[in-house]
């Protein structure tokens, strides 16, 4: 499979990736290679089978909605980045 | 005395008769990690004194009747994907480089609350993708068996040092083959447990539907016990099993008789070493003289495991690794224009090469046009996948094969070609698919000297009997440390 420079510039937006050009053309080649050998499953006959996410038969959980961590902003603020007044500090996310 | 040369379960012992305090025996291993791991590179993070201080602190409790169990006050290693409340954890990737949980994970928590003194924080694959350690942002583990070699992955850091006993037993994670490969690779035992047996709360999560914690041990007898342990329900974590206690010790049995064993003749068509073929089958054969029924029969979708496994794996690695955005925590790029610019940056500049291939695969297969077609498809072929495995299990007890197709490879030759480095993976990714239970355990050498693994697998839930097959192979052996350590006068 041909993979194009619109394909990577907008799988690079979904995935929140900014990649050199150099990147761009490894990725390329990288993707086209890897897609190539995962088509093998197109070998399948999947027709009428339900896809599995998960391998069990689990349901959602319910509990009650109790708090049951205590403040803990100080230590959790102490692997912030950049922090102000007791918050996360962010740039500007709208004028 | 010796202490390094003890199992898990015999140190324990031997603390708990006094014969050998916690404190001597801590230090004992933070000698030996200070020896070593300049070379050997095992651990991420060490944390020495307060080693010390919870060494000191579970003697007092052993001394005063609180902890009996037989894994109090024996050392462990965390690998570096596991949350301990103020220790560094790192996933071996520079975008956590800094990063220090607030809390625990409940596996962590369950060998705490039994008497485990945590030594550090174990290397390996940046977010557990790659098989050789070598992806790691702290430099890579060399295997204590060939200083050349790579020591497997992810959980690479965690086997090598069992293996070169600057720890008794470790945790390690298996997402497509994460413990049993390593453990294969450093001639020592590991376990991935059936899915939901330990709770994954607290472990950074990479494939949430296939992670599973698990042990890496030098026996088998210390891998169940660590079980013990280790698997409890657990509330935080929705996809745990409400049963998952169990006595797994209790399986410790020297007995296969009537066990019926399958060997997927799939398994040994090609790509395999011929040394590895001629020891796994030879470990069948010990078995069968035991008293096993052992028989060939064909597995079938052993060649679609591989790319289904790609697929779903990069799909929720790049769901749940959009966490990492330099916000909360974690690395932050210096100049950004914007918000969107900065998430941008500080992702490129932290994650590494192989992480981010998994992130734009993982972004492809789910981008609409191309979810049916790679995502959906590969949901389906793991439904064949666990059913082929049903279908077995119907006619077999345990399955039984290699663990890879190869022993270690050579350091620096497996990442310029990714897809070849997954193929490596065609015994273990199935396990995960399927969910069910696998362990892996040393039965041979090839020429070069380097550990070669047999892999048992199991139903869902019944470790048990794979453990008492693994356990019954294992009373023919005797185990072996790596020369390395004599040649080094240990």
């Amino acid at each position: 499979m041909q993979i194009t420079d619109e394909t990577i510039e907008y799988v690079g937006i979904l995935a929140k990736l900014e990649l050199s050009d150099e990147e761009k053309e490894q990725a390329k080649k990288d993707m086209a290679s890897m897609l190539d050998y995962v088509s093998k499953l197109n070998e399948l006959d999947t027709d009428g089978i339900e896809p599995m996410s998960h391998v069990f038969p689990i349901n959602n959980v319910f509990r009650e909605d109790v708090v049951e961590n205590g403040d803990d902003r100080e230590n959790l603020l102490k692997n912030a980045p950049e922090k102000k007044d007791g918050c996360y500090k962010v740039p500007k996310t709208f004028d | 005395m010796d202490i390094m040369k003890l199992t898990a379960i015999e140190l324990g012992k031997k603390i708990k008769s006094g014969e050998i305090t916690c404190v001597e025996a801590t230090k004992a291993y933070l000698e030996r990690i200070e020896v070593l791991d300049k070379e050997i590179n095992s651990f991420i993070t060490v944390d020495s004194d307060g080693a010390i201080k919870q060494a000191e602190e579970v003697q007092a409790k052993i001394d005063s009747g609180e902890l009996t169990g037989p894994l109090a006050g024996v050392p462990v290693a965390i690998k570096d994907n596991m949350c301990v409340s103020g220790m560094c954890t790192t996933c071996s990737s520079n975008i956590l480089n800094n990063f220090v949980p607030t809390y625990t994970a409940t596996a962590v928590e369950k060998l705490k609350d039994a008497g485990a003194v945590i030594i550090g924080k174990t290397n390996m694959d940046e977010f557990a993708m790659g098989s050789t350690t070598e992806t790691s942002f702290y430099g890579v583990t060399k295997n204590p068996w060939n200083l050349e070699k790579v020591p497997g992955g992810s959980s690479g850091g965690s086997a090598a040092a069992v293996a070169a006993e600057e720890i008794p037993y470790a945790l390690g994670s298996d997402t497509g083959g994460s413990i049993r490969q390593p453990a294969a690779f450093c001639g020592v035992t590991g376990i991935k447990p059936t899915y939901g047996r330990v709770s994954r709360y607290g472990l950074v999560a990479y494939g949430s539907s296939l992670d599973q914690i698990g042990p890496i041990a030098k026996d088998v007898a210390d891998c169940a016990a660590v079980l013990d342990i280790i698997c409890k329900y657990d509330d935080k974590d929705s996809t745990s099993y409400k049963d998952a206690s169990e006595d797994f010790s209790s399986a410790l049995i020297d007995d296969v008789k009537g066990m019926k064993i399958g060997i997927p003749r799939d398994y040994f068509a090609e790509g395999i070493d011929e040394e590895v073929k001629s020891s796994v089958l030879a470990a069948a054969e010990v078995l069968r003289e035991k008293g096993a029924i052992v028989e060939e029969f064909d597995l079938g979708m052993v060649e679609y495991a591989i790319p289904a496994y790609y697929i779903i794996a990069s799909a929720e690695a790049s769901s749940n690794l959009e966490r990492f955005d330099g916000v909360k925590y974690g690395y932050r790029t210096k100049e950004y224009r914007d918000l969107h610019n900065m998430y941008k940056k500080s992702r490129s500049e932290g994650f590494g090469a192989e992480v981010k291939r998994r992130i734009m695969l993982g972004s492809f297969v789910l981008s609409s046009g191309y979810y049916d077609a790679y995502y959906v498809k590969a949901l389906k072929t793991k439904a064949l996948i666990k059913k082929a495995f049903d279908d077995a299990f119907e006619k077999y007890d345990v399955i039984l094969g290699p663990c890879a197709p190869t022993t270690a490879p050579k350091l620096g030759q497996s990442l310029t070609d990714p897809i070849k480095m997954y193929l490596g993976d065609i015994y273990t990714v199935s396990v995960n698919l399927a969910g069910i239970p696998g362990i892996s355990l040393p039965c041979g050498y090839d020429k070069d000297g380097m550990p070669i693994g047999l892999q048992l697998l199991g139903q869902a839930f019944d470790e048990k009997t794979i453990i008492r097959a693994a356990y019954s192979y294992e009373c023919t052996r005797n185990y072996v440390r790596p020369a390395y350590l004599e040649e080094r006068g240990l």
